[in-house]
């Protein structure tokens, strides 16, 4: 009975431990990708670059979509207004898809992708004379993972001196 | 009485849909296939010894029919026998079986055959019995250069497989694909090309760009692909015997999605400018170029109908990506998917009644054939990732690639060729050298 009891126990005892560790794990988790993530945009910083100085080299996008975010619009005016200073720079938009797609039709996407940034530049004094576009599709993910972070780290169109 | 063993092989060949509803995984290319014993092929002691200076083969006989033996297993149609159990001498076998020892093993077909060296040839003659009516089905007689030797095993096989099945066989082809290596984040692509077998597999380009979905024009001697050369992805063609390489689709903006017209006289390919992917074809003859669809959305994959009046497409027009399909002048557009979940690379089949296609359904890819015309969807395999179906010359298998999922941390990635048969059954890794993708299947290289 005793026997019995203690062994009750202990058992209440690990189970609480493992509902306890496992919510904390998971709670982890989620706030990363919180942090990390708009709906699926990725909004971190692990993997940006910068032109210049508080000039982030690349904008992110939701799932099969090139419509730019406010915070994209707002890294591509800071590259605009670097590029109107640096006029002797040139740039090339590279566009990126993440690997859930077909290979063509990724290849169009991160085209169009870029595009949607290069127009934006334009917008804001570019000259499309200084900017040319190619895209890579699902072909140089920056990060290697198969999760939905990973993929939104790679949903990208990159800003590249070209000269 | 030879139509006994034709009966049997109607029976084995039209239920694989009886046997789909009752049967499962366990199966999967083992549906009961036709019992046949590969006898070696006989060899005389001076033509052994030619052979074995010329190819290091210490026996051409066996050879050949070890690979007659790989081709009709891996078909999943036959079930070749072990050749210990085998009573008869291959030479002996060649000139009148004894029926009564083939049954003993079960045998319902036999192949026996004869290896020569004759003026500095491989001549070989082959024949195919029929076991239970003790009767010749086929015999046949060829003359080669000893170095294709592995051919003619393949061409062996596409005779039997013909004459058992009333189907062009494949086994004759190459497929040219894309050797990866590298970590996922820099993959290294070469061009690559093999025998259906995965033998004499030879690297067509050194690796320094990035290339991407070869496709064969009809005769197999030309491929169409993007590459990324000077940093400029356009359609390039290359000739496979002279390895002379051209761009055609020098369009200022991106050409990519390239495939040969049936004929072989034109490349259909989209070409993507300002956020915009039409489809274009160019005239290989007089470098003209036609745009057949103009829609803002990605319009891509373009594949002919095998008698080149149709084209089938993917288009985002709709929101989000699905098969169209159109004349091939671009007028009478029709979406055909309306399946749930998204549709892309739709291929024309060899026989023109089926599109095979990629589907991505609540984070699964299928690949699945559908009619011209949409109806009668059949997924045939479901995958973490996998897509760019290509079709057997005869129209009875897909090839297409397949990549894993990494783990946490990234790893764990990988990109493999396989094939499985329209019937859904049959599902096999085709083995190659390194890690490949964007596999595309030649026609017959003989006849």
């Amino acid at each position: 009975m005793i026997l019995s009891k203690i062994y009750k126990n202990t058992l209440l005892i690990l189970a609480t431990c493992l509902v306890l560790s496992a919510c904390a794990t998971k709670k982890q988790v989620v706030t990363d990708i919180e942090g990390q993530m708009q709906g699926d945009v990725y909004t971190g910083t692990e993997t940006v670059e910068y032109l210049a100085d508080g000039v982030p080299d690349r904008v992110f996008f939701a799932t099969n979509e090139t419509i730019l975010t406010t915070a994209s619009r707002e890294t591509l005016r800071a590259q605009a207004a670097w590029l109107r200073k640096n006029s002797n720079i040139n740039v090339v938009l590279e566009g990126h898809a993440d690997e859930r797609g077909t290979r063509e039709y990724n290849l169009a996407l991160g085209e169009r992708r870029a595009n949607s940034a290069k127009d934006y530049l334009m917008t804001y004094g570019i000259s499309s004379d200084r900017i040319s576009v190619i895209s890579y599709g699902k072909e140089r993910p920056v990060d290697a993972g198969s999760n939905p972070l990973a993929w939104s780290k790679n949903r990208r169109s990159v800003t590249v001196k070209a000269n | 009485m030879k139509k006994n063993l034709f009966i049997l092989f109607l029976i084995f060949l039209i239920p694989n849909k009886a046997f789909a509803l009752i049967e499962v995984d366990i199966t999967r290319g083992n549906l009961n296939p036709l019992p046949l014993a590969v006898s070696p092929l006989s060899i005389d002691d001076n033509s052994k010894k030619s052979f074995e200076n010329i190819l290091k083969k210490e026996n051409i006989g066996s050879e050949i029919s070890i690979i007659v033996e790989n081709n009709l297993r891996t078909s999943g149609l036959f079930n070749p026998l072990n050749k210990d159990a085998f009573l008869q001498a291959p030479d002996i076998a060649n000139l009148k079986p004894r029926f009564e020892d083939w049954n003993l093993i079960k045998a319902q077909a036999l192949i026996t055959g004869k290896v020569r060296y004759v003026d500095d040839k491989l001549r070989v003659e082959f024949r195919l019995w029929d076991v239970l009516a003790a009767k010749e089905m086929m015999a046949l007689a060829f003359t080669t250069v000893p170095s294709n030797w592995r051919r003619v095993g393949h061409i062996i096989s596409d005779k039997v497989y013909e004459r058992l099945t009333g189907e062009k066989g494949y086994f004759d082809t190459r497929i040219i694909y894309v050797a990866e290596e590298g970590p996922k984040t820099q993959r290294k692509k070469r061009l690559a090309i093999m025998d259906q077998d995965g033998a004499n597999n030879k690297f067509l380009t050194l690796g320094n760009e990035l290339v991407l979905t070869p496709r064969f024009n009809p005769t197999s001697q030309m491929v169409t692909y993007l590459s990324y050369f000077k940093n400029l992805p356009r359609v390039y063609l290359l000739d496979i015997e002279t390895g002379t390489q051209e761009v055609v689709g020098d369009f200022p903006g991106m050409t990519f999605a390239p495939r040969f017209s049936p004929d072989g006289k034109k490349i259909i390919m989209s070409f993507a400018k300002d956020g915009k992917s039409d489809i274009y074809t160019m005239d290989l003859e007089n470098r003209l170029v036609e745009k057949i669809t103009n829609h803002p959305s990605i319009d891509t994959s373009p594949s002919y109908s095998p008698n080149g009046k149709y084209i089938a497409f993917n288009s985002d027009r709709s929101g989000y990506q699905q098969i169209y399909i159109m004349r091939s002048d671009g007028s009478d557009v029709k979406r055909i998917s309306f399946g749930n979940g998204i549709y892309g690379t739709p291929v024309w089949s060899p026989r023109g009644d089926l599109i095979a296609f990629t589907k991505l359904h609540k984070g699964k890819f299928y690949i699945g054939v559908m009619r011209t015309d949409g109806k009668g969807e059949r997924l045939l395999t479901e995958n973490y990732y996998q897509e760019a179906p290509s079709w057997s010359p005869n129209g009875r298998v897909l090839i297409f690639y397949r990549e894993t999922k990494t783990n946490a941390k990234g790893e764990g990635f990988s990109a493999k060729l396989w094939s499985i048969d329209l019937t859904g059954y049959n599902e096999r890794l085709v083995e190659t050298q390194t890690d490949a993708s964007d596999p595309s299947w030649s026609s017959l290289l003989s006849n």
